[in-house]
């Protein structure tokens, strides 16, 4: 069983390997574009809610803390713990994907969506220095954030998956293999918005929300 | 059995529950650092502050949640290589946009 | 011997259980193996369907079989389907499937379930592709340049992207599996130094795939963004950088050139040690060449930029580091040349294509040292001489090492012996075919020959006509294996466990396997390619 587990552990790290060269090329690009058009990326920055973006990532580290005790607790015999703290784990996941949803919207009445209606007024409204580069900036932003969004809802339906199997008292200390690994996907992409946040919404000091 | 040497099963270790709880206070500390950070008019560090803020924060989840700190030569190696080829993949790939002005003549 | 034995069928993985579901739901490696055959199998005859309509075109000097627009579409076409559907799952997913769990004693890979996700997303992948081909086709290249691809083409692309989307996490997962697999699933007393270098050239291949296949996926999937919401990102007009792509793109698609000759050259590894009757010469050096290709691989990929206007600096550096990547590559010819020395040579098919293999290899290679110089390059670049580089490491490589190693290990595959007359004949055509192609193709592109044109100056027409009767002679090459190993099922000679009297454990298990492939785990007590001792007796197991 612990041969087992190790293998389908280092599985999981290898999958997460691709999910880092995966999100790897946004960041890549983002890097180019930013040091390319460092004002228009600042004043795009700028229309972001830092508040609501910091409230995610303590939502996202809070689901961390439960999803890595909901694992403890499988490896220690506590199956019903475990359940409680895998929903509370869903729930904080949920909740981020609610506040993203605030923040989408907001942007996507602001026009701040590339394409045909792209229309960006700066913060304190003083002229956009680069409004096709700041739609970069936010191109950037909503196929980083939406990516990311994606695999937090792939993650959620697998913890409710272990929930369900959970219930069913399907693990054990001697057998826990997919709680473990579902964690380990879990805190990947908590990993992953703990750099997106600082890069996407911290890039100048003036901002909004504040 | 297989020739590695390191079968003390890491997913046997257990890891305290305060120890995690100790984990999560500095990530919401860190978070809140990172955001005070960027408040001030830090210049070119503003940047490196963020980052280096983020990397704490990245290596705590990494190192302790994700049980690295527990687990066996060959997953360390594989975060490492991870890293590695970002590296790669950025820095070449900056090769280019750092110094394409550097010369204007033609090739 | 062979014949005489068998009155009652024994029990294998092809006869364990019977019915398309059998099939379909299996996670039997080597019924995978098999899976793969045949999906690659349709994707060559339908990337070579386009290769003909090209060298149709090609036989005269005006575009008068097809519209240029056609024609951009019939090589786009013909590069993605030969590229991302057959020889980048070609080697791996065929032969490396079959043979890599029995390599090391294993009942399976380590992860089976996955390894038949991995079939079907490939599957799914390919039917989208060839949907949106069928349906309207592609043209802006198989390398997608922007800002083509993401405005100004009116054709296919998101469709065509889609589909290599989902066929790169078949790659993926199929590289993941055999990493992990090789990593853990060894028998006892098979060290990493006792590995067989088909195993460590999958192994290399297979960190590529992992590593490299992300950041196309991401790429495709931007361009798809980009033509969907018109973003910008790689639009010149909006603020993008069209170049940017083409770094994003290269990342993964050099690499991914390895990806596919790194599992031919294992398979090439093994034959010559075979036919030669010797232990391969240098074996760390081969295994430890396998991992630096794969590193220095990732190192190179602005080699493909030279001209398309990126920093002359950046242009040195990659010059560089391509002219190193070529080490590890000339490494291996060296050893299978020293291999060969004072070898006892056999020269049965699969020996013919490796011989094949190194001659053709060496000269696509030593070419695109020409072009890692860059004051060759800015002459030779997008002309056909470059055709001509990669068509010798690809099809005159890679394609080889395809063939050599479906023959090698057809009797294990199968049981049954292909029809060695015929087999050597093929060899044979597709050797003068080949070269008929594809040589005239250097001398045209040195001469300036321009690359995805479908008209030219008569004065190429001579060259032209020569390189398409050549694709004549190698398409009869490639259909009489296909005649002849489907006549072998039925009426081939019944194949022993160990025909060629190699070294190896998939050598120690019947003729086909049974499904759980070896009665007992075996255990290792024999350096790799222990042709001086042979330590293996006659095979009991498996009846």
């Amino acid at each position: 069983m612990e041969q087992q587990q190790e293998t389908a552990t280092f599985g999981m790290w290898m999958f997460l390997l691709t999910e880092i060269m995966f999100f790897g090329g946004l960041f890549c690009t983002y890097l180019v574009y930013r040091s390319l058009y460092y004002e228009a990326f600042v004043q795009g920055s700028q229309k972001m809610n830092v508040w609501l973006g910091a409230t995610n990532t303590a939502v996202l580290i809070c689901s961390s803390l439960s999803m890595a005790l909901g694992v403890r607790a499988a490896q220690t015999g506590k199956p019903k713990l475990m359940v409680v703290l895998l929903l509370i784990t869903i729930l904080f996941g949920l909740g981020f994907l609610g506040i993203k949803g605030i923040e989408y919207h907001e942007h996507w009445e602001n026009h701040e969506f590339p394409g045909q209606n792209f229309h960006f007024e700066t913060l304190d409204k003083t002229p956009a220095i680069d409004p096709a580069h700041t739609e970069i900036y936010f191109s950037l932003y909503w196929a980083m954030t939406g990516l990311h969004a994606l695999h937090m809802v792939i993650g959620i339906g697998l913890v409710a998956w272990l929930v369900i199997a959970g219930l069913r008292r399907a693990y054990s200390p001697s057998y826990f293999t997919p709680v473990e690994i579902v964690g380990l996907y879990w805190h990947f992409v908590d990993l992953v918005w703990i750099y997106l946040f600082p890069l996407l919404y911290l890039i100048s000091k003036k901002h909004g929300g504040g | 059995m297989t020739t590695k040497t390191e079968h003390i099963a890491p997913e046997s270790h257990i890891v305290p529950i305060s120890l995690y709880i100790g984990i999560w206070a500095t990530l919401i500390i860190c978070t809140g650092l990172t955001v005070l950070a960027a408040s001030f008019d830090l210049g070119i560090f503003n940047i490196v502050v963020a980052l280096l803020i983020a990397t704490i924060k990245g290596s705590l989840v990494v190192l302790f949640f994700m049980h690295l700190r527990y687990s066996t030569k060959l997953t360390m190696v594989t975060v490492i290589a991870a890293l590695f080829w970002l590296f790669i993949m950025f820095s070449l790939t900056l090769t280019d946009y750092m110094t394409r002005h550097w010369v204007t003549s033609v090739l | 011997m062979a014949t005489a034995v068998q009155t009652v069928e024994r029990e294998n993985y092809l006869n364990s259980n019977y019915g398309l579901k059998s099939w379909l739901l299996t996670t039997d490696h080597k019924r995978i193996a098999m899976l793969y055959l045949m999906s690659i199998t349709v994707m060559f005859w339908i990337g070579g369907f386009f290769a003909m309509m090209i060298r149709l075109e090609l036989l005269t000097p005006p575009g008068d079989l097809v519209s240029s627009d056609t024609y951009n579409k019939l090589f786009t076409m013909h590069g993605i389907i030969m590229v991302f559907f057959f020889l980048i799952p070609s080697v791996p997913a065929v032969i490396g499937n079959f043979v890599i769990p029995l390599m090391i004693g294993a009942k399976d890979l380590a992860f089976p379930r996955v390894n038949l996700l991995s079939w079907y997303i490939y599957m799914a992948g390919a039917c989208t592709a060839l949907f949106a081909m069928v349906t309207g086709g592609v043209d802006t290249g198989w390398t997608f340049y922007t800002p083509f691809s993401t405005t100004y083409s009116n054709t296919h692309v998101i469709g065509v992207a889609i589909g290599i989307f989902i066929t790169g996490f078949s790659s993926i997962l199929t590289g993941l599996n055999f990493i992990v697999t090789i990593h853990r699933m060894r028998a006892p007393g098979l060290t990493w130094r006792r590995l067989p270098l088909f195993c460590w050239s999958n192994y290399a291949a297979a960190l590529i795939m992992v590593l490299g296949t992300p950041v196309i996926a991401i790429t495709l999937l931007l361009v798809a963004l980009e033509r969907a919401f018109n973003i910008g990102v790689f639009n010149p007009q909006l603020g993008g950088d069209p170049l940017l792509f083409q770094h994003l793109f290269w990342f993964y698609s050099h690499p991914a050139v390895y990806i596919m000759i790194l599992p031919g050259m294992g398979v090439i590894s093994e034959i010559i040690t075979c036919f030669s009757r010797k232990r391969v010469f240098g074996y760390e050096f081969v295994a430890l060449a396998s991992i630096a290709i794969a590193v220095l691989g990732f190192l190179v990929w602005a080699h493909h930029m030279f001209v398309a206007g990126i920093s002359v600096y950046a242009a040195l550096v990659f010059s560089l580091l391509s002219y190193l990547v070529a080490i590890p590559s000339a490494v291996k010819v060296f050893n299978w040349t020293a291999t060969m020395y004072k070898g006892s040579i056999r020269y049965d098919t699969p020996m013919l294509y490796a011989f094949g293999f190194i001659g053709l290899f060496t000269v696509g290679g030593l070419t695109g040292v020409f072009l890692a110089s860059l004051s060759i390059d800015v002459h030779v670049t997008d002309t056909y001489f470059v055709v001509a580089h990669f068509h010798y490491v690809m099809v005159g490589g890679m394609v080889m090492a395809y063939m050599a190693g479906l023959h090698f290990w057809w009797p294990k595959i199968s049981g049954r012996m292909y029809p060695e007359g015929w087999a050597k004949l093929s060899a044979l055509l597709v050797f003068v075919g080949f070269n008929a192609t594809f040589f005239p193709q250097f001398v045209l592109g040195y001469m300036g020959a321009p690359r995805r044109y479908h008209a030219y100056p008569p004065a190429f027409q001579p060259l032209n006509v020569l390189s398409s009767a050549g694709a004549s002679i190698l398409a009869v090459g490639y259909v009489l294996p296909m005649i002849y190993f489907l006549w072998s099922l039925r009426y081939g000679e019944l194949a022993p466990p160990n025909p060629w009297n190699a070294v190896g454990l998939e050598w120690m298990t019947a003729s086909p396997p049974p499904t759980h492939n070896f009665d007992e785990t075996p255990v290792v007590t024999w350096e790799a390619y222990d042709y001086e001792h042979q330590p293996q007796e006659e095979v009991t197991v498996g009846h």
